[in-house]
């Protein structure tokens, strides 16, 4: 039965499609109306409940189906686990041909029950958190809608169809972002979200112009293959390949929020926060990951690329952790974490250890949209409160919440034993075997989770612990969520502690007898490269990172519960610097003044100057000595007739100049 | 056999020419008051001539290059002037885009034109006569009189159905399209008597005149000549400040037709004639051209983003995605060239799409302006998704439509020029910048103005206009492969003439020779 599972791959992301047109149907021809008359805000119609089922278990289905399907997977041989299914031509010209085919590899193996998984839960949550949403069928629509962008994202089987899904999962998040689109800012995150990400797509579109007339194939298989064979023989210059690949990190930069295009990321925030969860955490910025990943081999043969992957990770994710200090809105906090774990799966991409970028991808997943939903949940007992100013002590108020979060923080910090540290500490290490700048990158990446710990626990201290800041009228409706809610929060703590397991590092694994389950999947057998630096040293830096983790917890300690008043004299002494973290040292502002506002500028200029001065001056000119010439014509035809009159005539006689020419000459 | 049967057996192309003419006679023949009957007539007239029309698909030979559906009856024989028509690859479909875009835009003016309703309509049927013409027109005479016969109609639909300044407008397009015919006039001329001194036989079919070896000097010329008149006609940059004006003047279905079709006219007039017909001229305007059409992708999307009228800013998008279509024509390749062609249906369903939604917008508030409105979403929602839809597709969005064209351009273009691919390339981004921005001030936000706050909603025959525009923005996004497949045998031939010509008038080419002194310089 396993066996023929892979058949029916397709109903992986059909399911979903499915659920984004039956509820989509029921968003527009049940909910709209009741809309447009006003009344139905209720969460009473029956309509709604068929949503509720409706779009959860679509993503349910393919969650199944993704398991079946990795299950039938895993039971070939290790190097027969590649799993083509032709679905249709979707464009093809001359040469060029785009087929849509769906690939199941254990790397989209991964992809897609994380996606799938992780996926379903936010749905099942959001049947609680947007229990009170009038626009109910919408919502689902488009998360189903994106679900299945995304599917089609990891499982295509070329560049192309990964490009569907790659703007597919754009157009949700636009949509998505947007959703509250009365309030001018989530429209405005909305669209910034979608403009940043078309700079990247810019350079994603160029990268498979280039791999296409250099490879001949968008098909990952025959690109990577061809890559290959050109590279040994040397037609394949290391130039070419590394312009390919730092237009298709381009890409990667614009859909995972890496400097410098990551400005779009925070403001996409203004969506529901399980969208925040699902799409800006979990699942679609980390797309970008997944491309370097998937064209491991290409980046490979670029080393360039490879080291500016890992400089751009490394220094996307100090950086934006450091701008996570200062943060004050609950959700915001985690946004620019989010940045900043991307940063380590694109360290780890760079620096070779693809596998460690999936892993980390994975336990982000969990424990990311883990601290997202229980933010969210903090944020709907607080009735919509996100300023972590105006918690506090809610510790015992929201147990569940309170209890699923702080695994996830300490998953994020990385204490031994939970999904984080694992996955961490194999990209800390990679990074310090890296060929180039090993010790400087793991510098940076250790100091990270220094401060990641902090931040997270700052978090913690300041929306759960200590005395209640909360405005009287929100703390008395105080409430634990529903369990539609509180489920979904429990099964990814359970997660997000045991989720990293399946990775162990050979060196405690070897100890406790544990194999690492993850890399034996994601890399073919001899493939992994065996590293010559010893035990102990692996060991100590382990250490010496837990001990920055532990540092990090103890300083949020100290200055969030046993002195509260320090951060503000901190803040006094140095009021420049954290005036420039606090505003995100001021990017957006220069964005918009070296970009936005120059671009605007310059376009009325040229409107106002080019089109409507200089060639409609011409054009003006000409028109006045026409009408001239037509006012003596008119008097024979009359109108405009003879304006078309004239234009004949005028023809003619040039015709006749022109044969007196010919034969003159 | 019975007569109908027979003339569409053999004589497909002519009834389609001849349709809707006919239909407009049946239309003058009723009384003036019957507004009702002229309108329902009218349209049942184009849909009948769509479902005609049907049958050139169906009839279609995707395997062979040459013209199809052929006919050809001499016309002025002492001239060798015939009447000549057929459809290849190239015409099909915009043949079919014509008799698609044209019910859909009389049915769009059901309510919008009150004045003058009988001859509104009679235009509409002649200029769909005269669009048909010149799409299946092999003959250059014949080619010329559907061409000027389409003027005609569409000045008049400017000039007496437009808006305020409908008469600088109709004149601005007027003066442009009078240059460019007279040049374009002048241009066919000189290959008439030019092949008469060749061949020693006067005629203007132009497959005939397709092998006609044309002296590299004499090349330029009439290729500059037919470049102008079309360039003005694409717009192509810098010639396109008629646009904005015709359009923003012109009513709702006149600016859908001219959007959809009549641009499609001159990026046609390249293909069909300056190319095969100059091909060594071609190859060396090539990269200038591709310039420009870069400079107009760049220079109409900028444009766009500052625009306060939705109209206008449509129309400066326009100016943008014909620049895509113009890339991808002198990219010379398959790729380049079939994205374009796909293009040119794409824009015409898209932007035709984007004109009927401001149409819609119009009448019910008599204004145009991003400022005086906002927050329709939650108003008009069925109008705002399909709005969005429409958006998208004219963003190239992939799923839709627009990005299978825009994808093969950019694809055949990078070939041909990687570095003003990338520069075409930019447009992907303004293109989100200007439309996402307008479609948020108009749609998103609060309902900043009372008057907005009771619009209706879409209803039934606007419904009707849009969904088979919908229809079509997916079918192509998602399984373009009808549409490329029919194109194929076609736009390869063309190419390898193409390709062919160009070699056999450009080699051996001299040491150090340029442009400039293969044209100019002594000899020759």
């Amino acid at each position: 039965m396993v066996t023929g599972a892979l058949e029916y791959l397709w109903l992986v992301p059909a399911f979903p499609l499915l659920g984004v047109v039956l509820n989509g149907a029921l968003a527009l021809f049940a909910e709209r109306p009741l809309l447009l008359s006003g009344a139905g805000a209720g969460g009473v119609a029956p309509y709604r409940r068929a949503v509720a089922v409706l779009a959860p278990a679509a993503v349910g289905a393919s969650f199944a189906a993704a398991l079946l399907c990795v299950a039938s997977l895993a039971a070939r041989a290790p190097d027969d686990r590649l799993f083509v299914r032709f679905l249709f031509p979707w464009i093809e010209a001359g040469s060029f041909k785009a087929p849509a085919s769906l690939l199941l590899d254990p790397l989209s193996a991964v992809m897609i029950l994380v996606v799938t998984g992780v996926g379903f839960l936010i749905h099942v949550y959001s049947v609680g958190y947007m229990s009170h949403e009038r626009a109910f069928a919408r919502y689902f629509t488009y998360l189903n809608l994106f679900t299945f962008s995304m599917l089609v994202l990891v499982l295509a089987d070329n560049y192309l169809l990964m490009f569907v899904g790659w703007e597919g999962v754009g157009l949700c998040s636009y949509l998505l972002i947007g959703f509250w689109y009365d309030r001018r800012s989530a429209a405005d995150a909305g669209k910034k979200a979608f403009v940043v990400n078309r700079v990247g797509d810019f350079g994603f579109l160029l990268a498979m112009f280039l791999a296409f007339w250099t490879f001949g194939s968008l098909t990952y298989t025959e690109v990577f293959a061809r890559a290959g064979g050109m590279a040994a023989s040397g037609t394949l210059t290391a130039g070419l390949a590394t312009t390919i690949t730092l237009l298709m990190f381009l890409g990667a930069v614009g859909k995972s929020a890496q400097i410098p295009l990551y400005v779009w990321l925070p403001d996409a925030m203004e969506g529901p926060t399980p969208v925040s969860a699902l799409i800006h955490a979990a699942t679609m910025v980390t797309a970008g990951v997944y491309m370097v990943a998937r064209s491991g081999a290409l980046f490979l043969l670029a080393p360039a690329t490879m080291t500016t992957v890992a400089v751009v990770g490394a220094a996307t994710a100090i950086f934006a952790a450091t701008i996570g200090l200062c943060q004050t809105d609950i959700k915001r906090v985690l946004a620019y974490s989010t940045v900043s774990q991307l940063g380590y799966m694109f360290l780890a991409c760079g620096v070779g250890a693809f596998t460690a970028g999936i892993f980390h991808l994975a336990t982000h997943a969990f424990f990311k949209a883990l601290l997202f939903l229980a933010a969210g949940s903090v944020i709907h007992a607080l009735s919509g409160e996100q300023d972590l100013r105006k918690m506090g002590g809610l510790k015992g108020r929201v147990p569940v919440t309170f209890v699923t979060m702080a695994v996830a923080a300490l998953a994020i910090a990385g204490i031994p034993g939970l999904s984080g540290f694992f996955s961490k500490d194999e990209i800390l290490w990679k990074a310090f075997n890296a060929p180039a700048y090993g010790p400087v990158l793991w510098a940076v990446a250790a100091a990270t989770a220094g401060i990641t710990a902090f931040y997270m626990f700052r978090l913690v201290f300041l929306a759960f612990y200590g005395p209640s800041r909360m405005d009287p009228g929100v703390e008395k409706r105080v409430h634990e969520s529903p369990w539609t809610m509180t489920l979904p929060l429990s099964a990814l703590a359970v997660l997000s502690v045991a989720g990293g397991w399946v990775g162990i590092p050979a060196v405690l694994g070897d100890a406790v007898g544990v194999p690492n389950l993850l890399e034996r999947w994601l890399s073919p057998p001899g493939a992994v490269g065996a590293e010559h630096h010893s035990a102990a040293l692996e060991l100590g830096l382990m250490a010496l990172s837990i001990g920055i983790a532990l540092g990090g917890i103890w300083l949020a300690h100290r200055l969030y519960r046993a002195r509260p008043e320090t951060p503000g004299a901190i803040a006094a002494r140095w009021p420049a610097l954290y005036d420039a973290v606090r505003n995100k040292y001021y990017v957006d502002e220069l964005y918009d003044r070296a970009l936005v506002r120059p671009a605007v500028r310059a376009a009325e200029w040229l409107w106002q100057m080019f089109d409507a001065r200089l060639v409609d001056g011409i054009v003006n000119g000409a028109a006045v000595l026409v009408r001239a010439a037509g006012e003596r014509v008119r008097r024979l035809q009359g109108g405009i007739v003879g304006g078309y009159a004239f234009s004949l005539l005028l023809g003619a006689v040039l015709i006749v100049g022109y044969i007196i020419y010919r034969s003159a000459g | 056999m019975t007569t109908g049967s027979f003339l569409l057996d053999r004589h497909l192309l002519s009834v389609l020419i001849a349709l809707p003419a006919v239909g407009a006679a049946g239309v003058l023949c009723l009384p003036r008051e019957r507004r009702a009957d002229i309108r329902n007539a009218s349209f049942l007239v184009a849909l009948a001539e769509f479902l005609v029309s049907l049958l050139v698909v169906a009839r279609f030979d995707p395997g062979t290059a040459a013209m199809q559906l052929s006919e050809s009856v001499p016309w002025i024989p002492r001239y060798g002037i015939g009447y000549i028509v057929g459809v290849d690859g190239i015409s099909l479909w915009l043949l079919m885009l014509t008799t698609f875009i044209t019910p859909i835009a009389i049915l769009s003016a059901f309510s919008a034109v009150e004045r003058h309703v009988k001859e509104f309509m009679v235009f509409m049927l002649v200029l769909e006569t005269a669009m048909v013409g010149v799409f299946v027109a092999v003959d250059l005479f014949l080619f010329y009189v559907f061409w000027e016969l389409v003027l005609i109609p569409m000045y008049f639909l400017i000039g007496v159905w437009g808006g305020e300044r409908r008469i600088y407008a109709a004149i601005k397009f007027f003066l442009y399209t009078f240059v460019g015919s007279v040049l374009m006039l002048v241009a066919i001329l000189a290959l008439f008597f030019h092949h008469s001194e060749a061949a020693g036989f006067y005629t203007t079919d132009l497959m005939k005149l397709y092998g006609l070896a044309i002296p590299l000097k004499m090349q330029f010329w009439l290729f500059g000549a037919f470049f102008l008149a079309f360039a003005f006609k694409v717009p192509m940059f810098p010639f396109h400040t008629w646009l904005p004006d015709a359009h923003v003047e012109a009513p709702t279905a006149g600016s859908v037709i001219l959007a959809a079709i009549l641009l499609k006219m001159g990026a046609y007039g390249f293909l069909r004639f300056s190319v095969p017909l100059f091909p060594a001229a071609a190859a060396d305007f090539a990269p200038m051209i591709a310039a420009l059409a870069v400079v107009g992708i760049v220079y109409g999307a900028l444009v766009s983003m500052v625009q306060k009228d939705i109209k206008k800013l449509v129309a400066y998008s326009s100016v943008s995605h014909l620049g895509f279509v113009m890339l991808g024509l002198f990219a010379f390749n398959l790729q380049g060239i079939e994205g374009g062609i796909l293009q040119m249906v794409n824009h015409g369903v898209s932007t035709g799409a984007l004109f009927l939604l401001v149409g819609i917008l119009y009448e019910r508030r008599h204004t145009r302006l991003i400022s005086d409105f906002g927050g329709l979403a939650r108003v008009v929602p069925v109008f705002s998704a399909c709005f969005m839809i429409v958006a998208l597709s004219s963003i190239a969005l992939p799923g839709t439509n627009g990005f299978v064209g825009e994808f093969l351009i950019l694809l055949g273009a990078f070939r041909a020029n990687a570095w003003l691919t990338a520069a075409a390339a930019t447009g992907v981004v303004l293109a989100a910048v200007y439309m996402l921005w307008m479609y948020q001030r108009v749609m998103f936000g609060e309902v900043t103005h009372e008057e907005n706050r009771r619009l209706p909603d879409m209803n039934v025959r606007e419904l009707a206009c849009m969904l088979p525009i919908l229809l079509l923005v997916f079918w192509i996004g998602v399984y373009p492969q009808p549409f490329l497949r029919r194109m194929d045998a076609t736009v390869r031939a063309y190419v390898a003439r193409y390709e062919a010509a160009k070699q056999a008038a450009l080699s051996p080419s001299a040491p150090g020779e340029t442009m400039f002194t293969r044209y100019f310089g002594a000899g020759k």
